[in-house]
């Protein structure tokens, strides 16, 4: 406690102009900022494995098992810093049993559940369904029982069988698709319904995280296929690559005009918040919005992309260019969402001064916390692709034995 | 015989005026041996018959403190100059009509003489504290419905439900709420809710020495609060939000937010 005090005493020493007296802790910490992200993430892959199931983009096809048991592992990681982060964790599950309607927030839970039980747990059952089948059939003893309960004791491979699960994926995924715009564009209205803070009080708050979503999953994705390919020693499919970085690029220039129009907007309209927002740009997150962002995250890697997708380099080139723009672009979400969580409370309600925020490095709330939820997803992710490999390749020698 | 049945009357009532009168006194104290206790036969508070509001006149308040100093006290509120439930802000304009605002922890030990004196404008304070809005957005916000508004028109925040996500303190505009550092749920101004629901006055209204806080029935015809929205003109802090405050503040300027 007396450290506690310690640090907002030191605090109080970097603030400028005038706050609110109880403004000298800032309340939503690095782990909230985490939260935006991996929702982001889970919706921007979902929307990109969507993209190949229903709207038939076939170049996407070796990615759409691994978007599928990426947007799992985020979305299981999701909640965790937010639980992490209450004053008492311990009665959390009042937001599921006597939720307040008018709340954000409470419905955050059933949108969560609604996309993890109803969406992503159907279709990835469902399209795994008759491979688990055939693994439970062509192994023995426990790891047979075991894929045997994970298809829910289902047996029939027979075509038409199939062809109902492959109906069923798609009915799971034309709902997915709105259910993924709801659950990240929620995330957005939690900031952005907030009237009290001119930061994040905007329409297009939602809008901007839903973009900002899809550009971060599609990036993932890309730089996850790359990875896992180079890791079992095949070469990455150019085509689909090719089609990632189109993707990504479409998505990115949209991004970026919608927080342009955002950011011109507030200019233009010059409300009474315009000169500690303007203050808060060029001094507070100077480093993280405009260099880390903008030039970074945003501008760089839309020009390496445009540059490479569309010129004759090399596919070995191409393909460095797409990875390193694909990592550009994560660090630069991240620092979106970095901007829209601390930037928003590094100004005082009174529009008079600016508060300050101390990473501090353990603890709860510290950088090491963050990083372990951040890696989480990834473990998690390691543990899926060993239980439910996504590998096609493999789909079809095993199909190939099978026939044979 | 007339006069035997009036004397006959007037012993019987003598008598029992009498034990009526040693019963009283012997059951009295008796009663409440048993635990009967006396407040049980007072009427019970009625939430309902009242709708509660604070007054400031910002032309008297001297900015002394003494009201955030009370209101540590009273409400047990951590000493340490980051959390507040009532604070005091100074505004000096100077001929620039540059602002400076400040509020050393909280104005609890008072001000140090303005930095520009010569150049002052104008210059004045203003107490601050939850503005118990009729719409507020704090209670809209919380997930679990920890903070509620009572029917007497009071904010208040339940201790035992908050589960501390702090929601409720980014959606307030005023800075009006903190994370206690103890209980980690959210705290702010109650209006001293176990105090006016005893008749009482809120602490920081009871000590103020120029009588700048006028605390009452927002809807009652003859409380001093109604008397001060009758002769005063009175404004809100940041009406454009639409939050409806209950805080009616008389000569605030427009420089205040």
């Amino acid at each position: 406690m007396q450290a506690h005090f310690a640090e907002l005493a030191a605090l109080a020493n970097q603030i400028s102009g005038f706050i609110y007296p109880n403004e000298i802790e800032l309340q939503w910490s690095i782990l909230i900022v985490i939260y935006p992200y991996l929702t982001g993430l889970v919706a921007g892959a979902f929307i990109l494995a969507s993209l190949e199931k229903v709207f038939n983009v076939k170049e996407l096809q070796p990615t759409y098992r691994l978007a599928l048991l990426c947007a799992m592992s985020f979305l299981i990681v999701a909640p965790m810093p937010l639980q992490a982060h209450l004053g008492h964790p311990e009665r959390s599950l009042e937001m599921f049993l006597t939720p307040n309607g008018n709340s954000a927030m409470a419905m955050f839970g059933f949108v969560y559940m609604w996309y993890l039980m109803l969406v992503l747990l159907l279709e990835i059952w469902f399209d795994f369904r008759a491979d688990m089948v055939r693994w439970s059939q062509q192994s023995k003893g426990l790891k047979s029982l075991f894929y045997k309960v994970l298809a829910l004791g289902s047996t029939d491979i027979s075509e038409e069988a199939i062809a109902f699960d492959h109906k069923a994926v798609y009915a799971i995924t034309v709902v997915g698709i709105p259910s993924a715009f709801i659950l990240h564009g929620y995330v957005g209205f939690i900031f952005g319904s907030i009237k009290a803070n001119p930061w994040w009080s905007s329409v297009l708050i939602p809008i901007v995280f839903l973009f900002s979503a899809i550009v971060s999953g599609i990036a993932m994705i890309l730089l996850i296929y790359y990875v896992s390919s180079l890791v079992r020693g095949q070469q990455p499919k150019m085509p689909c690559l090719d089609k990632l970085a189109s993707f990504l690029l479409y998505a990115l220039i949209l991004d970026f005009s919608l927080e342009s129009l955002d950011f011109i907007h507030r200019l233009y309209e010059s409300e009474e918040s315009i000169h500690i927002l303007s203050e808060l740009i060029v001094s507070k997150l100077f480093l993280s919005l405009t260099i880390v962002q903008i030039m970074l995250g945003t501008i760089l890697p839309l020009l390496m992309l445009a540059v490479s997708r569309y010129s004759r380099l090399p596919a070995e080139l191409k393909r460095i260019v797409y990875v390193i723009s694909a990592m550009l672009i994560q660090v630069g979400i991240f620092s979106t969402r970095w901007n829209v969580v601390i930037g928003g409370q590094l100004f005082s309600k009174s529009l008079r001064g600016l508060t300050a925020y101390k990473l501090e490095m353990g603890g709860q709330e510290g950088l090491l916390a963050a990083i372990g939820f951040l890696i989480l997803p990834f473990l998690i992710f390691l543990l899926l692709i060993r239980i439910l490999p996504p590998w096609e390749d493999e789909k079809e020698t095993v199909a190939a034995a099978i026939e044979a | 015989m007339g006069d035997k049945l009036k004397r006959r009357a007037f012993v019987r009532k003598i008598v029992e005026g009498t034990a009526s009168v040693v019963m009283l006194s012997v059951c009295g104290p008796m009663r409440s041996l048993v635990g009967a206790s006396e407040e049980a036969e007072a009427p019970a508070y009625d939430a309902t018959k009242h709708y509660y509001g604070m007054g400031v006149q910002i032309d008297k308040c001297i900015g002394c403190g003494r009201c955030a100093d009370a209101c540590k006290s009273e409400n047990n509120v951590p000493r340490e100059p980051f959390y507040f439930r009532t604070w005091v802000e100074r505004y000096v304009i100077d001929n620039e009509r540059e602002v400076h605002v400040d509020s050393p922890g909280g104005g609890i030990h008072g001000f140090p003489p303005p930095a520009t004196e010569e150049d002052v404008l104008r210059s004045f304070f203003v107490p601050k504290l939850c503005n118990h809005c009729d719409h507020p957005p704090c209670v809209q916000v919380c997930p679990v419905g920890a903070t509620f508004k009572t029917q007497d028109g009071v904010v208040l925040v339940d201790q035992d439900y908050c589960v501390g996500c702090r929601y409720c303190i980014q959606a307030c505009p005023y800075g009006a709420r903190y994370l206690h550092p103890e209980k980690h749920t959210a705290d702010k101004c109650t209006f001293c809710y176990h105090r006016i629901t005893k008749g009482m006055l809120p602490a920081c209204v009871e000590v103020c020495p120029t009588q700048a806080r006028v605390f009452g029935e927002i809807k009652g015809r003859s409380s001093p609060l109604h008397r001060l929205m009758k002769m005063e003109e009175i404004q809100v802090l940041k009406p454009e939000l639409n939050t409806e405050p209950k805080v009616l503040y008389t000569k605030l300027d427009g420089e205040v937010r």
